[in-house]
């Protein structure tokens, strides 16, 4: 991952069970800049209330929390989710 | 804890000044307050430690490597905690005694013939929650020490998730180790209790060296070592300095459970966790898990159709409601109920009928994103 993007970054977490999913905690002061970002390039296929984006990136689908909370799925490889970081943020 | 630091910070057992000594008598205080809330025999069966994690290591370690050897078996359930698994799996893998596992339903429920059909005159020791950290179920202990002790075994019993909410008596139990944190009980981290009969913990070894469980050390000129002789229970186990403060606060939060009462704090959680569940069943993708009778505590575990444990959590997060999402340490259980993870509601003494209704409100919002 760019250090550009690590400044966005507070926590990246992969959650307990046996799903792949990665939860990336954004930097609260940063997060609605990451998300202008990450609306510009991933697709938006649903949101709820300014609360909730369901998007995909290429193969990947994952949901941004308005929160500043990123829910990637089905990623096991650190170095993917580290490409779509800097893809979706730089 | 703030009037501990500000006006008797010592350390405990070491000094003759004024401070030590309140630091002592607060700290001891402490045991008989907590010897009193179990109802244990006295106050030296009562030991301080990190939390019910490290109660049961240290009787894996103190008691499990010292008496537990090959062709010896001990019996846990697969409804466990991680923590009251993977230290009989270390020590096993160390002394080679056999681990062997009871049934769950698929319901949640203890086995309860096949737990009996696993304790057999081999078995030494048998390791229980008092209730199921993933669904609430409370077992029936006094039933199965029974058992247990008809068969010469003796009984730990983890209360991490039943002493916070209920009158647990050790004796009333007959349970040979009780283990409880202080966190899960308005107390602060990184204190908890090990509680042991008084015989068990006067021929176990010491957990850990150092300051404090020591009677005396002396050295030996012609062997060039240190004789060593152990100070007794409950300070043979507490090593180094202990968590003062930390005794200090699971103090006053007993005191503040008592004075609620325990038997009102249990029918508080019931009374919630019955609301929640004729709420929660009225939601169409809802998928409750575990036992639904009333022999639960305040703990309800669910998912909702086409939706992960974790973006159940997160979209509650939301809206500011907090929920546990994963296999809340206990994986094996959730191998039995088939499920990846499960999210989990938990109820307290301070939770309200009013904040249960905005739960099922956000539940039902988030059943149809």
């Amino acid at each position: 991952m760019s250090s550009a993007v690590a400044d966005y970054i507070v926590r990246i977490e992969g959650t307990c069970g046996a799903e792949s999913d990665i939860i990336v905690v954004l930097k609260f002061d940063k997060k609605d800049q990451a998300l202008e970002k990450i609306l510009k390039k991933a697709t938006l296929k649903n949101k709820i209330a300014d609360i909730i984006y369901d998007l995909t990136y290429g193969e990947y689908s994952f949901r941004f929390y308005a929160n500043g909370k990123i829910i990637f799925r089905g990623i096991t490889n650190k170095q993917t989710l580290n490409k779509i970081l800097d893809d979706l943020l730089i | 804890m703030v009037d501990f630091y500000e006006n008797h910070n010592a350390n405990v057992h070491r000094g003759v000044h004024t401070l030590s000594l309140e630091a002592t008598e607060l700290y001891e205080q402490g045991r008989e307050r907590v010897a009193n809330f179990v109802n244990a025999k006295e106050s030296s069966e009562i030991i301080f430690v990190r939390g019910t994690t490290e109660a049961i290591n240290l009787v894996a370690y103190s008691w499990g490597l010292n008496n537990l050897k090959k062709n010896d078996e001990i019996l846990v359930s697969l409804m466990e905690h991680h923590s009251n698994i993977v230290p009989w799996e270390i020590t096993a893998k160390i002394r080679g005694f056999k681990i062997n596992y009871a049934n769950v339903t698929s319901d949640g429920i203890l086995d309860v013939k096949d737990f009996e059909n696993k304790i057999n005159s081999k078995t030494k020791l048998v390791c229980l929650s008092h209730v199921s950290n993933v669904t609430g179920m409370v077992n029936e202990i006094k039933k199965l020490s029974k058992i247990v002790h008809d068969h010469g075994a003796i009984m730990l019993v983890d209360g991490a998730q039943s002493v916070p909410h209920m009158k647990v008596d050790v004796q009333d139990l007959n349970a040979d180790f009780l283990v409880f944190s202080g966190h899960k009980m308005l107390g602060p981290t990184g204190i908890g209790v090990l509680y042991g009969k008084k015989e068990l913990l006067q021929n176990m070894s010491p957990f850990q060296g150092g300051g404090e469980m020591i009677k005396d050390v002396v050295f030996d000129p012609a062997n060039q070592r240190c004789n060593i002789s152990w100070n007794m229970p409950p300070w043979k186990f507490e090593a180094g300095t202990p968590n003062i403060c930390g005794v200090v606060g699971l103090t006053a939060a007993i005191k503040y459970l008592e004075q609620v009462g325990m038997d009102n704090i249990l029918a508080h959680e019931q009374a919630l966790t019955k609301y929640a569940l004729n709420g929660m069943k009225n939601l169409g993708k809802i998928m409750l898990y575990g036992p639904m009778n009333s022999n639960k505590c305040g703990i309800i575990t669910f998912g909702l159709a086409e939706l992960s444990s974790h973006d159940i959590a997160l979209l509650c997060d939301s809206y500011g409601v907090a929920i546990r999402s994963g296999y809340h340490c206990a994986q094996p259980l959730h191998q039995i109920f088939q499920l990846q993870s499960s999210a989990r509601a938990s109820f307290y003494l301070y939770n309200t009928i009013e904040e249960i209704n905005r739960f099922i409100e956000v539940l039902k919002e988030i059943q149809t994103l």
